[in-house]
Formats: C-alpha cells, structure tokens, sequence
C-alpha cells in the first residue's frame, strides 16, 4: 500500500537533458527562472514559452505527465489571474460596472502571471526533477554550494544528511508497513471513524517507527565511524564530474534566450 | 610506556591483554561487561567467538576497533599500541581501517542509495585518489560476487546480497582483519550460506584474518579456532574439537555443541555407547557408528 509512493518525481531516461551535469542544470534552472522574471512583452513571453516547450520535447517526457505536475496549482493560477484583472489598473478601460473596472493592461498582466507561472514550473521540473535523479542532484547541489564552506556552512553535512534520508526512506516505508500489519493484526482500525480518532488510531504506529528510526541511526553511526566516516574534510569522492561540450551547448542556448529577452522586453506592440 | 615493537609481534594482528571494560548506567554504577580479557590473534587466521546473549561479545568486537575505549588494559593492532594517551586522530584512523567490522543487520550499515556508492564511501572517507576508488570498488565487488549488482539500489537485495554489499564495502578499505558482529542471524538459510561462503573464501583465498562472533555453532565449527565468551571473559579456547568436546562445559553458559556432536554425546552418555563425541561432522559420526557396529559383530563390516 504504502510501497508505490514514487520518490521525487524522477523519470529514468536517456534524454540529452537526462545526460546534463547536475550542476550545470541547477545553473541553468537559476538562470531559466531570472529569464522568465524578466521578460515584460508580449515577443519574450513568446520565446519563454517556446523555449519551455522545446526542453519539454527535449526531456521526452510524456506531456500527460506535466500537465499533471501543474494541476495542483490550477487554483494558484486562476486566484492570481483574477486578482490581476480585477485590480490592476491602467489606461485603456474596457469594461466596468460600478466600482469594477477591467483594463487591458489588467488582462496581459493576468495572461502574464499565467505564463510565468507554467513556464516556471515546466522549466523546474523538465531540466531538474523530472530528469535527474536524487543521488545525482544531491551530488551536484553539494558541489555547487561547496564554495560556501568557506563561511564555515556545513555543505557537506547537509548533502550527507540527504542521501541517507534517501537511502532510509524505502526502508522506513517497508517497516511503517510491517507495523500496520502487525497492529491490524491486534485488531487496530486505520479507515474507520472521525478524522480525529483515525489520527489516534495512528499513534502505536508512529511510536515504534520512531524508536526503531532512531535505533537504525545509532547502529549507521557506529557503522560509518568503522568506515572511517569523520566529515567532509579530507574526503574524496569517486565519480566525478566533468562538464562536456552538450552542458556548454545548454549554457549558450540559456545565456542566448536572456539576452533575446531582454532585447524584446524593450519593443512593445500591443 | 607501551611503544612500537615491530619484530616480535609481526605476526599477531591483534593483541589484547588485560583489557576491562565497564557500561556506565545513569546514576553512575559501573556494570562490568568485559573482564580481563587477554587474546593473540594469529594474522590469517580464522577465529570464532560463541557466547549467548549479553555474554560481551559485541562489546568485545567494539573494542576491538575503537569504538569503545576500554577503562584498562592494553590493545595492539599489527603491533602498534591503541591505549596510549598521545595517540592522534589520523593514528586511529589508519589503524581502524586495518580491522573492519560487519554488523548483524545489513540495512543499518548503508549509507548511499546505489550499491557502488555505497561500497565507495569507506575509501572516499580516507582520502584515496578518484581512481584507485574505482579500481578498489571493482575489485571488493569482485569479490563478494556482486559485480552485476553495483548500479542497482540497496532496497532492490536480499538480506545476503545486502550482507555482502556490507563486506564488500570494508573490503574497499583494503583491512588485514574482519570482525563480523553475528553476520547472519537476520539472513533466511540461502543468505547465511552466501554469507559464509564468502566469509571462507576471504580468509582461504585473500589472507584475511576472521574474527566470527556467531551463536551458529555450524559456523564456528568451521573456524580454526574456537572461543567461548561467558561473563566478559573467554572462558574456553581451542580448536574446534577440542572446544565442543567439553559438552557439559558449554550447556553450562547456556549454549549448545552441534548435532552431530550432541548426538555422539547422548549415544555415549545416556545410550553407554563407546563411541567418540569428540566429533563435529556427520561423515565422521558415521564412520565412528560404522566401526562400533563392526566391533560388536565380531569384525564383520558394514557396507
């Protein structure tokens, strides 16, 4: 029951976006996103938009997929168009009833938000969740922050830490299932009665999964310490990871699109 | 002072004398685990400690590799003295990594969520060049027979492969001596004879010294050596033979001899038959029923 919660969004594959340096799309996906930030007319809206299609049709992930990662926000999108339309005001008034007025630049706005917002998240989830894998994005935002050590951060620490919350999230789920089991074998109900008391039922579940979890982290301490695990320092790491002619491809084709969008923010013809 | 004495003590991976060891509760009693323990062990060989449950066995182990800092008496691994008040960080990590150590439960001892990752993280915590990870990954993966396996996830394994994943990774450290901490006793049959397949062939094929901490007395039964550990001390040590020879000795500390043992024992014992119960396989125990059967029949054999 529990076992087909998928983690993270990742989509195995051999795309040329799957074949990216994961530090390079977690530059790109910052640049990706001061891009969308900055594009103000209707002809950089334009190549925003095409450019998120076009990584779409790169990654080879099925469309049926990321129109399903944007239905969660559906209500987001729609609350911030209306709020535009409604309260944005400008020059060229269309309509009004009463003290309602809708102006042009109210509509564009709106479509704009709208616009960001999907170019947004396909952006995100096209070049980063969907096409690189836990272990390969934890590597890569560990690289990219380690300049930050300097400051005495624990960029190390930090990444470690989210590999083996990955590495445990498939084993605590496989016992969170094995003590469901074992309490609806005592006869414990989960799907019956109010809210609250389902919440209630859920306690001697969470208790030994808690004590068990902090039992395993004691044993991997020891464990990692026999490994001669003693922090970042001095560390080395085997894969490594070297940046190809694809990732300066990628990098042109971004740096390109900044700078045509900011180059078409500035003619306007609506 | 204790120093380095290379010479003499070139041939005994591990040298414990005297060592004693206490768990300090909250309210600040002592409760004895480890009582004076002395041990040599030979480098190469293949020793297995038996002991039930809260016997200090695993204390022990942890001691073995620093761990746990005993309150007194004297360590050596491959000669150099741990117990010394001088000794520097780096020092315990070169010497920990000589003696690795591999835990009962497997999925308590991975850290990284792809098996070749996983084995990498010892080498990569001591510093080895990228490189030689790679030729070191490959080769302890070699030889726990998980080539195949590395790219594959820990979660997708059984308890054995998981097992060997764990032994693979302190392979990649590259240690003289391995002290297993009851290796198999998650594991279903199938996992426990990969486990000590590999255990065997580390020890005959790669020169690695065993320590076997086990209540598995068919394990120990194939160890050079054998120790029984009751109350923080050793209270039997020798061959295997000799070792289970001392039945009652051994029912005593609430363990048991193996069946093939305990049967010779109770055709001697109770049924007054002159056979031999010093005896670990049934092969043996066969060929002893066979010649008794002889003798009482005036020297006609049994086909």
């Amino acid at each position: 029951m529990l076992s087909d919660i998928t983690l993270g969004q990742f989509f195995p594959g051999n795309s040329p976006l799957h074949k990216l340096d994961p530090r390079m799309k977690i530059f790109l996906i910052i640049l990706f996103i001061v891009t969308i930030f900055c594009a103000s007319s209707l002809l950089s809206f334009c190549l925003v938009l095409g450019s998120a299609a076009f990584l779409t049709i790169l990654s080879r992930i099925p469309l049926r997929q990321i129109l399903k990662g944007l239905r969660p926000l559906f209500l987001i999108m729609l609350f911030t168009a209306i709020l535009n339309i409604f309260w944005t005001s400008g020059e060229n008034l269309l309509w009004q009833w009463g003290f309602v007025k809708i102006y042009a630049e109210g509509l564009w706005y709106a479509l704009f938000m709208i616009v960001r917002v999907v170019t947004l998240i396909i952006g995100s989830s096209v070049l980063l969740t969907y096409t690189t894998s836990p272990i390969a994005l934890t590597d890569g935002l560990e690289r990219v922050l380690s300049p930050l050590r300097v400051l005495h951060l624990p960029v190390h620490e930090f990444s470690m830490m989210m590999t083996i919350a990955l590495r445990f999230i498939p084993t605590l789920i496989q016992e969170t299932d094995k003590i469901i089991n074992a309490q609806k074998a005592r006869g414990a109900d989960f799907t019956s009665g109010s809210l609250f008391q389902r919440m209630h039922a859920l306690v001697p579940v969470m208790v030994p999964l808690f004590v068990s979890a902090f039992h395993r982290a004691d044993e991997l301490a020891v464990a990692m310490e026999c490994r001669c695990y003693h922090g970042g320092e001095g560390r080395t790491r085997m894969t490594q990871l070297h940046l190809s002619g694809r990732d300066y491809l990628f990098l042109f084709f971004m740096l390109a699109l900044f700078a045509l969008v900011l180059l078409c923010n500035s003619v306007s013809f609506w | 002072m204790e120093c380095r004495n290379p010479d003499a003590v070139r041939d005994q991976i591990l040298e414990v004398r005297d060592l004693c060891y206490s768990y300090k509760a909250e309210n600040g009693t002592l409760t004895p685990v480890i009582r004076n323990v002395s041990l040599s062990v030979q480098r190469g060989s293949f020793v297995a400690i038996l002991g039930h449950n809260g016997s200090g066995k695993s204390t022990f182990a942890k001691l073995l590799n620093m761990i746990l800092t005993p309150q007194s008496g004297s360590l050596r691994i491959d000669g150099t003295e741990t117990l010394r008040e001088d000794i520097t960080e780096e020092e315990i990590f070169a010497l920990r990594r000589k003696i690795g150590m591999v835990f009962q439960n497997p999925d308590n001892q991975m850290v990284a969520t792809i098996v070749e990752e996983d084995v990498a993280f010892g080498p990569e915590n001591i510093g080895i060049p990228p490189e030689e990870i790679r030729q070191r990954v490959d080769s302890a993966l070699r030889a726990v027979n998980m080539t195949e396996f590395a790219k594959h996830s820990p979660s997708q394994l059984s308890g054995g492969q998981k097992q060997r994943i764990a032994i693979a990774g302190i392979l990649a450290l590259l240690p003289d001596c391995i002290v297993f901490d009851e290796p198999t006793s998650m594991l279903d049959p199938a996992g426990r004879a990969e486990v000590m397949d590999t255990i065997l062939k580390l020890n005959r094929e790669k020169g690695i010294t065993v320590l076997l901490i086990t209540h598995y007395m068919d394990e120990a039964v194939q160890a050079d050596r054998v120790l029984v550990m009751d109350h923080g001390s050793f209270i039997l040590d020798g061959t295997p033979r000799e070792v289970f020879s001392q039945v009652e000795k051994i029912k005593e500390v609430g363990l048991d001899v193996p069946q093939v043992t305990e049967l010779m024992y109770r055709l001697h014992k109770d049924a007054h038959l002159e056979v031999p119960y010093d005896i670990l396989h049934s092969r043996e125990a066969v060929d002893a029923l066979k010649l008794l059967y002889a003798k009482e029949n005036g020297g006609s054999a049994l086909g």
